[in-house]
């Protein structure tokens, strides 16, 4: 996937590289990654949007920096969501370790269709990977709202 | 051998106390022989973050759903299921999960459909036990294989078809029939399908079976996961929708998960002789052509 930001791409490799039961165990230990908020976020459900079509509670919030021409400015994304969602934690993770900090020109270059290439509808379920899908939508939404 | 029922009083209440267990009696004969608990979870890795001490996974996504077909895994591959986990075909089977054992609930009922006899729910589920400080280890249990019968699944008693609710209809017209939507009000009424932007549910028309009462599954739950009691049960089920124990019921949600859920509530708490869960439910029929449907907030 030539259009992946570098530490996105090589998740994709990561993943791509093991078998479904080593997939599932590396989406369990990027659960455990997924920072915490920082302050500002603390009341999550008034301050960020929910990704409904996660199966369990998800809330994101997107801030792209000032300065830079806009398709320069660096993203960063929040995410919340409880211990007892690991996978949607996970999923999260892989947004945040793969695109937090890259310009939002290669945030919305990223193909919509990208976790494809992870592997995980075996092991997960292409329903469960629907949350991905629109956890990644809800973020490019946010960027072009914010560099508009 | 199956294990003892559980005589908790308030179990002792429902229809058939015997297809649950509190989360005492479960820590007593945790180890028992003749016994497998089984984690069954809304999420992939949550029993991998931690589990109940011996029990084991199912995960109906990948493991109890045929990968091609929209349907179940067939009688050879839940043998192989069963079999790698220690379940024999007598053994005592609780299961428990995530979100009020949501999911619990739906693993049992296809085990129900290959006709395991001894199915249990884990009142309360995984959040109870964790609740009350219990044992949770993320040790692997490496069960020794158990020889399973391959069982042919028998789908014309706790499961209906498409074809099935359509003859039902008359049924429900006549009085002699119901048909339970366990759904959001939401999704009943069809509002749902017209939020901007995003797909919702799969179905390119929303609203509901003609007919259909509205009764959210979780309403069936406390506040601690456990099952209401019965009293609270026959309030909504029995007086506040109509419904009695010799209706022809058939319950269904989007893709029969949720549905199961209530299948349980009816069936085992309540003792509805005849409940039927519809497992292609709303993804199939607000995909169908020319089936009825009705919108808002009556059942139509």
């Amino acid at each position: 996937m030539a259009d992946l930001p570098p530490r996105l791409a090589e998740l994709v490799e990561d993943f791509s590289a093991v078998g479904p039961k080593d997939r599932l165990q590396l989406l369990l230990e990027l659960s455990q990654e997924l920072p915490d908020l920082p302050e500002r976020y603390a009341d999550a459900a008034d301050s960020m949007e929910q990704v409904h079509e996660c199966q369990s509670p998800l809330f994101l919030a997107v801030e792209v920096e000032d300065g830079a021409a806009a398709p320069d400015r660096p993203v960063h994304l929040f995410f919340s969501a409880p211990p007892e969602a690991p996978t949607t934690r996970g999923f999260a993770s892989i947004m945040h370790t793969g695109l937090d900090g890259e310009s939002a020109a290669d945030v919305l270059a990223v193909p919509d269709d990208f976790y494809v290439a992870l592997g995980l509808g075996q092991a997960v379920s292409p329903l469960r990977l629907r949350g991905m899908a629109a956890m990644l939508a809800r973020i490019k939404n946010q960027v072009r709202a914010r560099t508009a | 051998m199956a294990l003892p029922a559980d005589n908790d009083p308030k179990l002792a209440d429902y229809a058939h106390p015997e297809r649950l267990v509190t989360t005492e009696w479960l820590a007593a004969n945790l180890g028992s022989d003749g016994l497998v608990v089984v984690e069954s979870d809304e999420d992939v890795l949550l029993y991998d973050t931690g589990h109940i001490p011996g029990a084991v996974k199912v995960d109906w996504h990948t493991e109890l759903n045929d990968p091609v077909t929209r349907d179940y895994v067939d009688g050879a591959r839940f043998a192989e299921i069963c079999g790698e986990r220690g379940i024999a075909r007598d053994t005592t089977v609780v299961f428990y999960g995530d979100r009020n054992n949501w999911w619990a609930t739906y693993a049992l009922w296809v085990f129900a459909l290959f006709g395991h006899e001894d199915v249990r729910i884990l009142d309360g589920g995984r959040a109870k036990w964790v609740a009350e400080g219990r044992e949770m280890t993320t040790e692997q249990p490496k069960p020794a294989t158990v020889d399973y019968p391959v069982v042919e699944r028998d789908d014309t008693t706790l499961r209906a078809f498409k074809d099935d609710v359509l003859a039902h209809l008359e049924k429900v017209k006549g009085g002699t029939g119901a048909l339970v939507d366990v759904r959001s009000p939401g999704e009943y009424s069809g509002e749902l399908l017209h939020m901007p932007d995003y797909p919702q549910e799969g179905a390119v028309r929303g609203g509901h079976i003609p007919g259909a009462a509205n009764v959210p599954w979780a309403r069936a739950a406390a506040e601690d996961a456990t099952f209401k009691p019965r009293a609270d049960l026959e309030a909504i089920y029995l007086q506040e929708q109509g419904l009695s124990a010799d209706d022809d019921v058939v319950a269904y949600c989007r893709i029969g998960e949720r549905s199961s859920h209530t299948w349980f509530v009816l069936t085992h708490l309540l003792g509805f002789g005849t409940v039927r869960n519809y497992d292609g439910s709303w993804t199939e029929w607000g995909n169908t052509v020319r089936v009825p449907i009705a919108q808002g907030a009556e059942r139509g």
